[in-house]
């Protein structure tokens, strides 16, 4: 499947990736190169195949509900790029 | 001393014929020496290896040390090292200094083991030639034209070029097995859910492992001895005992079923690449091998079906990159949006970003059926192709790449012709089976890999057909001709 420089920028968009417009076009080369590859999956035969998200069928562990973490605020946020008061820093968001 | 095996070296340890300090002390030298050619390490600590040196010797000289103490390694820069930059050899991450370390980390430290430094990758792991680290390729010994494989690409050339004796790797769809081929050396991706991933920056969560890379298969069972197990941490890990893969090295092959796929020797082989690796087979043969003709007749599905799944994991896994904890922030962003978008964008480098969009594409509304589900189902399929096959055979062999190593910039501007490299590697990570790379031969001067994959948890087959190979040949001895002045 053909991709467009719009389809690009939406999913760009979703990505929360900014695209320079003079990146598009090779962009979407690629990613259209890419999907081509990948579109021999339509062929095969998956009728009532059912879908493989771990390769070994595992489901997800349940632990008992205990405090296992303790509090490593202080170290985690000394590599944070702006913290203030044990608070993340952005851009307001609420104006 | 550089030319030493993991096994020769806890010998000579213990045997007080050599020091951790002195063996930590050359090899270093020979980083600063040799390292400018190759450029595998993005980061050597001195200072902490040598006081981990030191600190061994104090072990062995009273006894009672772990088995791996004193054994200088080197960690991917994808494995998070308390206290000492993990890069994943991205802008994104190039100010990153975890506040822990991988499971994996710490257990190679608990067993004993001198963390000499990091060493350099394809970025967040997506390459198959090391070419997409921030840090500039690394280059392969036997030819420093020639890439040395990826993702895991620093770690093969490291231990190609002596410059240490082992380093732990990881492989999503053959980042350990594809660099350990072409750099002619010895590299196991385990089974999915035998080492912990905990710390270890993932790329795609349902086909990570981390596993040893080494000159021998030897090597890699005393590595994966201290790798293995189970970890609480890890809710994808196994609770399954580890064996002792030591023990089993020294089996017999007699009886043992080798299934060859049709599919892994036909079009797209190099032909010296296939003779070498059809010599090898008929070794193990000699060994007392039968040899089996199977067919896995979804193979061609395995680069589609990996190229949706793995990108796909990638797109929401690396959603957490968003300049807020930690890693890169651009500068002055105007809003939140801003923040997003420009740290994601001067960040992540051109292969990282494409596998994103890729992945958001096939996850999202209107496309998910098409592309994730149904990369999903043939999942399945080819999971079921090898299940069948090992009904008939104990373990499958064939190439491990479709030749050798090409030359750097070769493909760099074709994605499908790069991913078309995997082309027999990426069905053990769909499948979750353990797939060992053994040297078999060169070819041009440049080394060719065997690739054994085995059935779930059966790492002590793997290890036990790669050592009796090794029993009978000596293509894991050979070094590079630069390092042995002409001597392969």
């Amino acid at each position: 499947m053909a991709i467009n420089q719009n389809d690009i920028e939406k999913i760009a968009a979703l990505s929360r990736i900014r695209i320079d417009d003079t990146r598009l076009a090779d962009l979407s080369q690629r990613i259209t190169a890419i999907l081509g590859m990948v579109d021999k999956l339509q062929a095969a035969d998956t009728r009532g195949v059912e879908p493989m998200a771990n390769p070994l069928d595992a489901v997800q562990r349940l632990r008992a509900d205990e405090v296992t973490e303790h509090n490593q605020r202080a170290e985690f946020q000394a590599i944070a790029p702006a913290v203030e008061n044990g608070l993340y820093l952005v851009p307001r968001v609420i104006e | 001393m550089h030319e030493h095996s993991v096994a020769q070296i806890t010998r000579g340890l213990r045997e007080h014929l050599f020091s951790s300090v002195e063996l930590t002390t050359a090899l270093l030298a020979r980083i600063d020496d040799l390292d400018s050619r190759y450029n595998s390490f993005v980061t050597v600590d001195a200072d902490a290896a040598l006081a981990q040196a030191r600190a061994a010797d104090a072990l062995l000289a009273a006894g009672d040390a772990p088995p791996l103490t004193g054994v200088p390694i080197a960690h991917k820069d994808i494995f998070c090292t308390r206290g000492m930059r993990t890069s994943c050899a991205s802008r994104m991450l190039d100010n990153f200094v975890p506040p822990y370390d991988a499971s994996v980390v710490q257990r190679l430290r608990d067993a004993g083991t001198v963390t000499i430094g990091k060493t350099n990758m394809d970025e967040f792991a997506m390459g198959s030639s090391n070419e997409t680290s921030l840090y500039g390729a690394a280059r392969n010994p036997w030819d420093t034209d020639r890439v040395p494989g990826g993702s895991s690409g620093g770690s093969a050339a490291a231990v190609a070029a002596r410059l240490v004796p082992a380093a732990t790797g990881t492989d999503t769809g053959g980042s350990i097995r594809q660099p350990a081929a072409f750099c002619g050396i010895t590299g196991l991706k385990p089974t999915y859910g035998r080492v912990s991933r905990l710390g270890m920056i993932a790329f795609a969560s349902s086909l990570d492992q981390g596993g040893p890379i080494a000159r021998s298969a030897e090597d890699c069972a005393l590595l994966l001895g201290a790798m293995a197990g189970h970890d609480p941490r890890d809710s994808t890990s196994s609770e399954r005992p580890v064996d002792d893969y030591l023990v089993a090295l020294e089996d017999s092959l007699k009886g043992l079923r080798i299934g060859l796929p049709r599919e892994y020797f036909g079009d797209g082989l190099d032909a010296a690449t296939g003779a070498a690796v059809m010599a090898a087979i008929r070794l193990l043969e000699d060994c007392g091998a039968s040899l089996v003709d199977i067919s896995l007749p979804t193979s061609e599905l395995t680069v589609p079906a990996y190229y949706v799944i793995a990108p796909a994991e990638a797109s929401t896994n690396l959603a957490r990159f968003d300049g807020v904890r930690y890693g890169y922030r651009c500068k002055d962003p105007q809003n939140l949006y801003d923040l997003y978008t420009r740290t994601r964008e001067e960040g992540f480098g051109d292969e990282v970003k494409t596998r994103i969009l890729i992945g958001t594409y096939a996850l999202s509304a209107g496309y998910y059926d098409a592309y994730y589900k149904k990369a999903q189902q043939v999942r399945r399929l080819i999971a079921e192709d090898f299940s069948r096959c090992f009904d008939s055979v104990d373990v499958i062999a064939g190439p491990t790449t479709p030749g050798p190593a090409f030359a750097l910039g070769a493909k760099s501007d074709d994605p499908v012709s790069m991913y078309l490299e995997d082309v027999y590697t990426l069905a053990a990570n769909l499948a979750g089976l353990p797939a060992l790379s053994v040297p078999a031969g060169l070819t041009g001067g440049c080394p060719v890999g065997l690739q054994l994959i085995g059935r779930h948890f059966d790492e002590a087959r793997l290890l036990n057909v790669g050592h009796q190979y090794q029993c009978v040949s000596d293509w894991h001895l050979r070094a590079p001709e630069a390092l042995t002045g002409g001597q392969p």
